[in-house]
């Protein structure tokens, strides 16, 4: 994980090459970083966003750790860390997934001492893919596979332009590969969505369906796919979309050689959710009988599916998992945090690299409000803000070195660009956990 | 006027991206999630222009934004679009549905144009 | 580790490795190590426990299971429901909480080996761009110590560099593909066959001698290529085969060929129940065993071990790099599939399975496990496996255990089975019982001798001190499910079924010399084709936790 830095004679420069963007799931790892006096002033290659996540994240000029909003030091936001974990009954660990691998464990660490219930960004992103891909699996490939051999892409629900914008140069449409030695030309494009978003551009055929009927059009598709008749009338008044249309997106689908659907969020948070995801893989699998077919997630934050790992290793099961009777179970619905919140369950927690007091719904940030917690975040939001112990944390790929997993669980190694005063989430979860262990009279 | 159903869809954009890393209470990312997309259409039809305020209605909700007009077809008559943050996920019911997941895209809202 | 001496008095040992059959011998350990004894002027242990009456073994090896990595993690994602109804694995405090079913999490892996007295596992496959998850995931998984095989079989530069017919080139990219991947040996999985199917829908090799499009090298050259390969690098342990037509009626003949590809080259292959078929072209109703032919071709081919794959009656899931294997048995068995191609390397594909005893094939299958451990002379070349979990849970060993040593058992349970197995396989008639010499080879000593690990598997003088101890019993499958005492590098880990200590464990690597001049032109292929920076790819050794690297034969 070292860089191989070169310095320049008079000014200190530094340029950290191969260093990997986290900002989302594409996980770039082909960044060239010019590095000055503390901060990142070039990210060769860098998207927007990722450009944005490089210059954007300086030294904080804030103290490592706040108590109650006054400064603190580290040791007493330690203690009073893990005395609040220890004293709640039902203690929640929320977030992750922008935490390298290394902190992911001892998070998860820390929930099993304390019979915690720890859940991830996963369960308000691809939570509901997780659970379709638990009823009926899931084809799917890494994304080199895409780019050697994918001649049919299709993206439903997700708009790469603005959230993975190097996702179709560097992934999914531009690449020469090995079975596609013509790049764009070797593929066709298609976006399905409610709206034309700027991803339609890159589109060779858009199709624009009626809000909240996304499970009626996959089911469409999986009809057609099986010889099943439908009528028109009901298909259109359905789907918004005529028969005649999805009867030639079949036709093209079962002609391709490798055809690829990258899904979002446009179906996991809409109505169906997890029922959505599942008509997909149930698409993508009924493909395999015509031709080659896969199916993948865009994973929206940089370290979500490293986050899915995590949790699944140590525990079995991906998020939203629950330790009060000493050993892990699993319920989304119950268990993950937009419900032990709203319902007003929970009553002490941590955040780690989220901002529920931004995105969560109204019950459960007043709840997560009243209830002592602790936030790490390498920058201040509104869940700081409200936190109990704030920590300032050391950012994680500009700082802190590390592993990542891409969204397609490729695990990718962090090059830290330059050094930080503050902590890493792993040093301060550490330390988090050896308090709460000593509390619970166990010798570390 | 009467209010009138819409269906919204919160979600991301680059913006919005840019603005998480750039700082949340910053300029640019506080009126990229305050800004509510419409369509051109739709616009005209109600009689706004760029800057208005409208208050969006929801099941479990309300909050006032101001418009912009989509660019030329992106948003078909009856939908709004908003960068997806604090403001659009308080109009996010708590219930959800036994999936972990708050229902975030194609909520009903109604629109009341405030100027 | 502690430096200072401890002494286990009075068991009877079994240590074939050093022909001890059942002696009643004292051990001496020092620095995690088995030492000599210090004689009668020398100091005394600072610790004895007393085995007398106690049955002592080195620690059990699992020489293929698949415990970590991309694939195993998926299939824990995928049965939730499998972990309602299992045993709950409950924190103590000094262990962590973890969940059962036929994929167990990490750390309960670690903990259930140990509990059986096993000390030592390899993960049988692991593509090599996630082999940075398998030694993530190892890191959690306590007790053992660890290694894994890399998939090389489908393995783009591999087929280029056997179709070019440039057998350095291939030699040095095993190596630097070991070294890169911090992995212990090659592993093949259906040769040829993956890259096919990732070419074309249901697509698969048929045959030993059918061309893969494009790279147009057939599995036999593969096969022999990196045996070769392997050979020549002097590598621990052979090449790992998982041969091609896994599972089909007629499959025998694919081994048979498959063995006389390695042009007597060593070679190991794996979970050979599973590839032991004869029978008509893909019909079920033909199935029947073949093992007296294959049984007699490794019995007079020294160059060739196997472990078994035995299959257990139950539920499981079977998880494996056969891509269009995995695509075969979800359609057979009608459940979820996952289904998962890595760029340039391998496939995998994921799906529940149950073997039913009222099932003619499941019973066959069953029979034909159970023919293997029966039919081979040389107990040095057999080794016992159940693929876990994909044939059953390695939480079944002693239950085989029992069914090898004790043919009443074995004849009773046969009853139970579909009654026509008995005119497809001979196990009706098989009378021989193994010996507890002879399960301390199958489980410990053998295995540590095909893998090259001179220091395990045994109990002799500069041996790890990773030992066993059990209490007799009649009942051979009580005896050995649970140990009175194991020993890890000469720390007590667990006793009376209880985990007392749980070291993280080592991962054992090999670092074979190569050629770097190979390396720019890896570097282009590399940075042509793959989705990541070739910089990032090789593991860094921060990863490897206490990392041992085992030096090729001399």
């Amino acid at each position: 994980m070292a860089t191989a830095p070169t310095e320049a004679a008079q000014e200190q420069i530094k340029i950290v090459t191969d260093a990997t963007c986290t900002f989302c799931g594409c996980v770039c790892d082909d960044i060239d970083l010019t590095v000055q006096d503390n901060r990142i002033t070039e990210a060769k290659r860098a998207c927007v966003l990722g450009k944005a996540w490089f210059f954007s994240h300086e030294i904080e000029d804030r103290p490592s750790c706040l108590i109650d909003g006054q400064p603190a030091s580290l040791e007493e936001g330690y203690d009073r860390s893990a005395q609040i974990l220890t004293e709640g009954r039902f203690p929640i660990i929320y977030g992750l997934s922008d935490s390298p691998c290394e902190a992911q464990r001892v998070a998860v660490s820390i929930t099993d001492w304390i019979d915690g219930t720890i859940d991830t960004t996963t369960s308000v992103c691809h939570g509901p893919s997780g659970m379709a891909f638990q009823g009926v699996g899931e084809v799917t490939c890494t994304l080199g596979e895409v780019m050697n051999r994918g001649d049919m892409i299709m993206f439903w629900g997700s708009n790469p332009a603005e959230s993975h914008p190097r996702h179709f140069t560097k992934y999914s449409l531009m690449p020469k590969g090995l079975f596609t030695p013509n790049g764009r030309k070797d593929r066709t494009c298609v976006i399905v969505d409610v709206r034309k978003t700027k991803s339609a551009k890159a589109a060779d055929l858009f199709i624009q369906i009626k809000p909240r009927r996304d499970f009626e059009a996959l089911w469409t598709l999986r009809a057609l796919a099986k010889g099943v008749s439908l009528d028109a009338q009901e298909v259109e008044r359905q789907t918004g979309v005529e028969l005649a249309v999805w009867q030639d997106l079949m036709e093209r689908m079962k002609a391709c050689k490798f055809g690829v659907i990258f899904f979002g969020m446009g179906l996991t948070m809409t109505r169906g959710k997890h029922v959505n995801s599942e008509a997909l893989l149930a698409l993508t699998r009924d493909m395999n009988a015509f031709t080659r077919f896969v199916a993948k997630p865009n994973r929206g934050h940089g370290n979500v599916t490293g986050a899915d790992n995590v949790v699944a290793w140590r525990t079995g099961y991906p998020f939203g998992v629950n330790h009060a009777r000493g050993y892990p179970r699993f319920n989304p619905g119950e268990y993950t945090t937009s419900d032990t919140l709203a319902r007003g369950e929970a009553d002490c927690g941590m955040t780690i690299a989220c901002d529920p007091m931004a995105n969560f719904s109204q019950p459960a940030r007043e709840h997560l409000a009243s209830i002592p917690f602790i936030a790490l975040d390498a920058q201040e939001t509104p869940t700081t803000r409200a936190a109990t112990v704030a920590f300032t944390v050391a950012t994680y790929g500009i700082n802190t070195g590390g592993t990542v997993y891409r969204m397609d669980d490729v695990p990718i190694p962090l090059r830290p660009a330059f050094d930080s005063p503050h902590p890493s989430d792993f040093e301060i979860l550490s330390q988090i956990e050896m308090r709460v262990r000593q509390i619970q009279g166990v010798r570390a | 006027m009467m209010a009138e159903t819409f269906i919204l869809i919160p979600g991301r954009t680059s913006k919005q991206g840019c603005g998480i890393s750039e700082g949340k209470f910053k300029e640019k990312y506080q009126s990229e999630i305050y800004t509510l997309q419409v369509s051109p259409a739709d616009m005209e039809r109600l009689g706004l222009e760029k800057g208005d305020m409208v208050r969006l209605q929801g099941e479990h909700g309300q909050v006032e934004v101001a418009v912009a007009p989509a660019k030329k077809d992106e948003l078909p008559e009856g939908l709004l679009f908003i960068a997806y943050g604090e403001i659009s996920s308080r109009l996010m019911g708590g219930d959800t549905h036994g999936t972990g997941m708050p229902t975030s895209k194609g909520m009903d809202v109604e629109l009341e144009v405030l100027k | 580790m502690t430096a200072s001496l401890m002494k286990i008095a009075g068991g009877t040992l079994y240590d074939p490795a050093n022909g001890i059959d059942g002696e009643v011998r004292d051990l001496w350990i020092s620095n995690g190590r088995i030492v000599e004894s210090p004689g009668e002027t020398a100091a005394k242990a600072a610790r004895t426990i007393d085995a007398q009456g106690l049955v002592v073994m080195p620690g059990g090896i699992d020489m293929h299971c698949h415990i970590a990595g991309p694939k195993v993690n998926v299939a824990r994602k995928m049965r939730p429901e499998e972990k309602r109804k299992a045993e709950q694995i409950r924190r103590t405090a000094i262990t962590h909480s973890g969940t059962m079913g036929s994929v167990p999490s990490t750390f309960a892996t670690g903990y259930k080996y140990a509990g059986l007295g096993y000390t030592t596992a390899f993960d049988a496959a692991i593509p090599p761009l996630a082999a940075r998850h398998a030694h993530e995931e190892f890191e959690d998984t306590p007790c053992i110590d660890k290694g894994f095989y890399v998939l090389m079989g489908n393995n783009h530069y591999v087929m280029q560099a056997i179709h070019e017919n440039e057998p350095q080139k291939l030699k040095a990219f095993v190596a630097w593909l070991l070294g890169s991947a911090k992995g212990f040996a090659p592993k093949l999985v259906n040769p040829g066959g993956v890259e096919v199917w990732k070419q074309q829908q249901s697509g698969n090799v048929s045959g030993l001698d059918q061309e893969v499009d494009y790279f147009k090298v057939t599995p036999r050259q593969i096969i022999s290529g990196v045996a070769r390969a392997t050979d020549e690098l002097r590598l621990p342990h052979s090449v790992h085969i998982h041969s091609n037509n896994l599972g089909m009626p007629g499959n025998w003949q694919t081994t048979l060929q498959t063995m006389k590809a390695l042009e007597g080259h060593r070679g190991h292959l794996t979970h050979i129940q599973f590839h032991s078929y004869g029978g008509g072209d893909g019909d079920e109703n033909t199935f029947n065993s073949k093992v007296t032919e294959l049984a007699e071709y490794v019995n007079t081919h020294k160059n060739i071990t196997v472990d078994v794959g035995q299959v257990l009656f139950g539920e499981t899931t079977s998880m494996t790099g056969d891509g269009p294997l995995g695509y075969f048995l979800s359609k057979i068995y009608g459940g979820k599939w996952f289904s998962g191609d890595t760029e340039m390397e391998s496939g995998c594909g994921i799906t529940p399975i149950k073997y039913k005893n009222k099932s003619l094939v499941h019973s066959l299958q069953w029979a034909i496990g159970l023919e293997w451990y029966l039919l081979v002379q040389d107990p040095w070349r057999v080794v016992m496996s159940t693929d876990h979990p994909n044939g059953g849970s390695f939480l079944a060993y002693p239950q085989i255990i029992r069914y090898l040593m004790d043919r009443t058992y074995r004849q009773d349970v046969l009853n139970t089975c579909h009654p026509r197995i008995r005119e497809r396989s001979v196990l009706a008639d098989l009378d021989r019982e193994y010996t507890l010499g002879e399960i301390a080879i199958i489980t410990r000593a053998g295995p540590a001798r095909i893998l090259g690990l001179t220091n395990k598997g045994h109990l002799g003088p500069g041996a790890d001190a990773d030992i066993t101890l059990y209490t007799p019993h009649e009942n051979k499958q009580i005896m050995f499910e649970m140990p009175r005492m194991v020993i890890k590098a000469g720390e007590v880990i667990v006793e009376q079924g209880e985990i007392r200590h749980a070291p993280i464990g080592k991962t054992l690597h090999v670092a074979p010399g190569y050629d770097s001049e190979i390396e720019p032109d890896i570097q282009e292929w590399f940075e042509q084709y793959y989705s990541i920076r070739y910089r990032n790819y090789p593991v860094d050794p921060s990863y490897l936790h206490e990392p041992e690297v085992v030096a090729s034969n001399e």
